[in-house]
């Protein structure tokens, strides 16, 4: 049962990703990136990994998208969308991607997987995907959650500097 | 029963459309949204492995991810803003402050 939804969310997160890359107009291929996201949440359900779900959808659709378009909103989007849109150096790009295709293609397919493991809540023993994701976030990885609050700081400074307006003195 | 491959097909998938997007676009934003694309990637093939091996590290780690995403977004977007004060800009070869 799990499979074709897997195959639906996949699906869905190819065509709007190829969408959102071809679009012209920036607030489409936005929206498109937060259609994207919301079967990107799907999947994760699919993969036990429902505290992420979650997160993808309030933090990612609904945080960093909104940054995106309130930010496009600011700027003058209209004058780009009369212009060229493709890079001269798509050639050599397509080269690049071509590589970078076959490389992943052949790693994957030497691959050995081990068979999967069960989570341990559907087992019974831990009380489940939310607690067990706490529990090991401020035990096992408190130290980079802590270096990520500091990073989180110095983005946000930045990101101030960067674009506060030039005081003369 | 969801195999592992069909999570790395997929975040693989993804990856390359979103490098492609990052290669072939000149505006600005769709490149910052395809780096986003990029990201999401990586995620789906850390929550592959992590329920293969029904090990929490991987979810963590795609946590981390997400606010990395996040800080990029915000500093890649001041610097589009403050590129924009004085004229608008929104191709990539446009900008070549500096270029030599």
């Amino acid at each position: 049962m799990e499979l074709p939804f897997f195959y639906l969310f996949s699906a869905g997160i190819v065509i709007t990703s190829l969408f959102m890359i071809t679009r012209s107009n920036v607030i489409h291929a936005a929206l498109l990136l937060v259609l994207t996201f919301f079967f990107l949440a799907g999947l994760f359900v699919l993969a036990g990994a429902e505290f992420l779900a979650a997160v993808q959808v309030l933090i990612y659709s609904g945080g960093i998208m909104v940054l995106y378009l309130f930010s496009i909103m600011l700027m003058n989007v209209q004058v780009a969308v009369r212009i060229r849109q493709w890079h001269r150096q798509r050639f050599f790009a397509i080269l690049i991607l071509l590589v970078l295709g076959f490389e992943i293609w052949s790693v994957l397919g030497k691959g050995v997987f081990p068979k999967m493991k069960v989570w341990p809540w559907k087992l019974g023993a831990t009380p489940g995907n939310v607690e067990a994701l706490g529990s090991v976030l401020y035990t096992k990885f408190v130290f980079p959650f802590e270096v990520v609050s500091i990073l989180l700081l110095a983005s946000m400074i930045g990101a101030i500097v960067l674009a506060k307006k030039k005081i003369d003195s | 029963m969801i195999p592992l491959s069909h999570f790395l097909t997929l975040g693989a998938v993804l990856f390359l459309i979103g490098a492609a997007g990052v290669l072939m676009r000149r505006n600005v934003i769709i490149i910052l949204l395809s780096i986003e694309l990029m990201l999401n990637a990586v995620n789906v093939t850390l929550i592959g492995f992590s329920r293969q091996w029904a090990d929490l590290s991987g979810q963590v780690f795609a946590i981390f991810v997400i606010a990395v995403a996040a800080c990029e977004a915000a500093v890649g977007l001041a610097i589009l803003i403050s590129l924009n004060r004085d004229k608008t800009v929104m191709n990539v070869d446009e900008v070549n402050l500096l270029k030599w």
